[in-house]
């Protein structure tokens, strides 16, 4: 009872927090409202049990990308109004077309059949380390290797473009 | 969960967290008097005997001093860095064990506020948000010194992190486990089963890495005072300054006692087998944990009075392409070196 | 003639750095059990050298006279202008006529230089050791003729800051100025 009720808490605030990042108008603001977002997402991720996602979600996301991030905008000095683009009318027709989309799909799962969701299997209730490096290294390997791929090219482009100006 | 098993968690909350503040206080007492001998001086000899009571004096004064807070500041987040950088400071301890289990009101009471079975992920966890206090800090100052302060140490503690991990996953690799506990007992036996001897590698380069995560000399480029003032706590003031010398304070601590529990056997005492002798084992146990823990302390120490800071280049140098690539290859060593101990 | 310097070549065993970095910690660490430098002033006073150049004193003749003849060679060669002299004709018999009415030294404008004493052709303004004279007011810190002989006395037979004078040194401190 307890736990459900700390659930909707948290959830109100990774959502509150989400639509902060959205609409807030100041750059800095709004990525500290992620960080926000990640760690109560980590909390319901510790009510699932799945406490290796839970930390790699704080350590990889909140420790590590969003403080690029923020590394990012403070070296830009972004100022409140600079980084946010002017989008013409098909553009904001297709955000909105997608955004429907996003909740008819999320409708359609919440009073349709809960067999389509991922159901946890013994092992991942376990919560352990294990069972994410074996489900990583066997069932998962190709796509893990080619995220990997995808990221060295993006890193070898960057040092492409860097390199060029030098 | 009963009544006894909550108030036991709350003493041990309250225990660590009051111990971390003590720790803190010697330590600013400790930092003063050694690096005053170091240098030939006497340090604070006046408050109270020998000068103990100078840590207290300073926070009376702290507390006392006007807290200002300029004008052109951001100010919620201004004054929302110290929390942030303070509290990952104090949380981290939690996982820490600092002692064997102890047997009181008829229940096995293991000296460790949470037994995390993922210990070592969320004290990198929490040492990686402990960055945005800094960063946060330096930005809202709206003072380029702090600014410059506030991305110098960004900048290096994710590169470091990245060092520090790595010379850590040789541990877990051993120990098999990301569970603090486990990795003691892995380490329990002789002298040399302690993972200093098993991983030398890996203890000098974490070492190094936590100097630069404490933003310890000589990797304090952050608040270097010749030539950003004061760096990211130029503009504070008051308790919120204070707030930014109790985390690096408490860090140091944490850093300490990590060190020891990852390499130094945590409070393992070598050649005894702590739960045969009851009370008095546990005991034992926790005076090695503190002993170990006091070295360090004072290797900080220590070295911040022995080496000048890097330069910023040089830094990046040293963690990118030499912390890194050994830490890697250190990896590569103990993975193939279990291997084939696996295939026997 | 050209000499030629061999450039140094760092081995490996430099190159790791880590001996020298544990050469320097084993420095710092002898200096944790070195003896401390720092001299706890209010409680431990700097005996200075021999010829420091403190307070200033007129000296006396062993029957009380002062020494000074009012000459003014002293206020004449004071590159900062502190010493102001009133002569007099001197009321004591016998060869010197001249005396000093007043004798004011400007402590706040001196620079402790020595040029007076050795301007002196009768040797009587010197410099002493004495080096803790503050005070309160710029009124306070300009010395006349009684303070002047009052350090004579302080300093005549023994070093100000010898132990033998430490307890008397502080309560006397404070009235030489005013």
């Amino acid at each position: 009872m307890s736990l459900s009720l700390l659930f909707y808490c948290v959830a109100a605030i990774t959502i509150g927090s989400a639509v902060f990042v959205v609409l807030n108008r100041n750059a800095v603001y709004s990525a500290i409202a992620l960080v926000l977002c990640f760690f109560s997402l980590a909390v319901i991720y510790l009510l699932l049990e799945a406490y290796v996602i839970a930390v790699l979600e704080i350590f990889i996301y909140a420790g590590a990308i969003m403080v690029l991030f923020l590394f990012v905008i403070m070296l830009l000095n972004l100022g409140k109004e600079d980084a946010l683009p002017n989008l013409n009318y098909l553009q904001r027709a297709t955000s909105l077309l997608l955004v429907l989309l996003f909740f008819v799909g999320i409708f359609i799962v919440m009073i349709g059949d809960q067999g389509l969701l991922h159901q946890p299997t013994e092992q991942f209730l376990a919560g352990g380390i294990y069972p994410l490096g074996e489900a990583l290294f066997s069932k998962y390997l190709l796509p893990f290797e080619i995220a990997s791929l995808l990221l060295l090219v993006a890193l070898i482009g960057t040092v492409y473009l860097a390199k060029r100006k030098v | 969960m009963d009544l006894l098993g909550f108030t036991i968690i709350l003493v041990k909350v309250l225990v660590v967290f009051a111990a971390t503040m003590l720790g803190v206080l010697v330590m600013i007492y400790a930092e003063r008097r050694v690096s005053a001998f170091m240098q030939d001086r006497v340090g604070p000899n006046r408050v109270g005997p020998k000068g103990v009571l100078q840590p207290i004096a300073d926070g009376i004064k702290f507390l006392m001093k006007e807290d200002l807070v300029p004008e052109k500041v951001d100010k919620p987040i201004f004054i929302l860095a110290p929390a942030i950088l303070l509290i990952p400071a104090l949380m981290t301890f939690a996982v820490i064990p600092f002692g064997s289990s102890i047997n009181l009101f008829g229940r096995e009471i293991a000296l460790q506020v949470a037994d995390v079975n993922v210990g070592v992920l969320y004290i990198l966890a929490l040492t990686s948000i402990s960055v945005y206090g800094i960063v946060l800090a330096g930005w809202s100052s709206n003072n380029k010194y702090s600014l410059l302060g506030g991305l110098r140490s960004s900048a290096q503690l994710i590169s470091y992190e990245l060092a520090m991990g790595l010379a850590v996953v040789s541990i877990i690799l051993l120990a098999g486990s990301l569970r603090l506990n486990d990795i003691i007992t892995d380490q329990q036996g002789s002298f040399f089963s302690w993972n200093i001897f098993r991983q030398p590698l890996a203890f000098l380069i974490f070492l190094i890495a936590v100097y630069a995560e404490t933003n310890r000399l000589p990797f304090d480029l952050s608040e270097a005072e010749q030539e950003l003032v004061g760096g990211y706590h130029t503009e504070y003031s008051s308790m919120k300054f204070a707030m930014f010398f109790m985390a690096e304070y408490a860090n140091m601590i944490t850093a300490a006692a990590l060190t020891v529990t990852l390499f130094f056997g945590g409070w393992d005492v070598p050649l005894l087998d702590e739960g045969s002798l009851g009370l008095f084992g546990t005991l034992l146990s926790v005076l090695s944990f503190l002993l170990k823990m006091a070295f360090f302390l004072f290797l900080f120490i220590w070295v911040r009075w022995t080496f000048p800071r890097f330069r910023y280049d040089q830094l990046m140098r040293l963690g990118w392409k030499v912390m890194l690539p050994l830490a890697l290859f250190n990896i590569f060593l103990t993975a193939g070196y279990l291997t084939l101990k696996a295939l026997g | 003639m050209a000499t030629i310097v061999k450039s140094y070549e760092p081995t490996f065993w430099d190159k790791l750095y880590l001996p020298a970095l544990m050469r320097g910690l084993i420095v710092t660490f002898r200096h944790f059990f070195r003896k401390n430098v720092t001299i706890q002033y209010p409680d431990q006073k700097h005996i200075p050298p021999e010829g420091y150049r403190g307070l200033h004193r007129l000296n006396k003749y062993p029957e009380g006279r002062i020494k000074c003849v009012a000459c003014e060679m002293c206020s004449a060669a004071c590159p900062a202008d502190c010493i102001h002299i009133i002569p007099g004709p001197s009321p004591w018999d016998g060869g010197k006529e001249r005396y000093p009415v007043r004798f004011d030294i400007d402590l706040l404008r001196c620079i402790f230089c020595g040029f007076c004493e050795m301007a002196c052709p009768e040797e009587a303004i010197e410099l002493t050791e004495i080096y803790d004279f503050s005070d309160y007011t710029r009124d306070d810190l300009v010395i006349d003729k009684e303070g002047l002989l009052e350090v004579y006395d302080l300093t005549k037979d023994q070093n100000y800051y010898t132990k033998k004078n430490l307890s008397k040194a502080s309560s006397v401190n404070t009235s030489i100025d005013t």
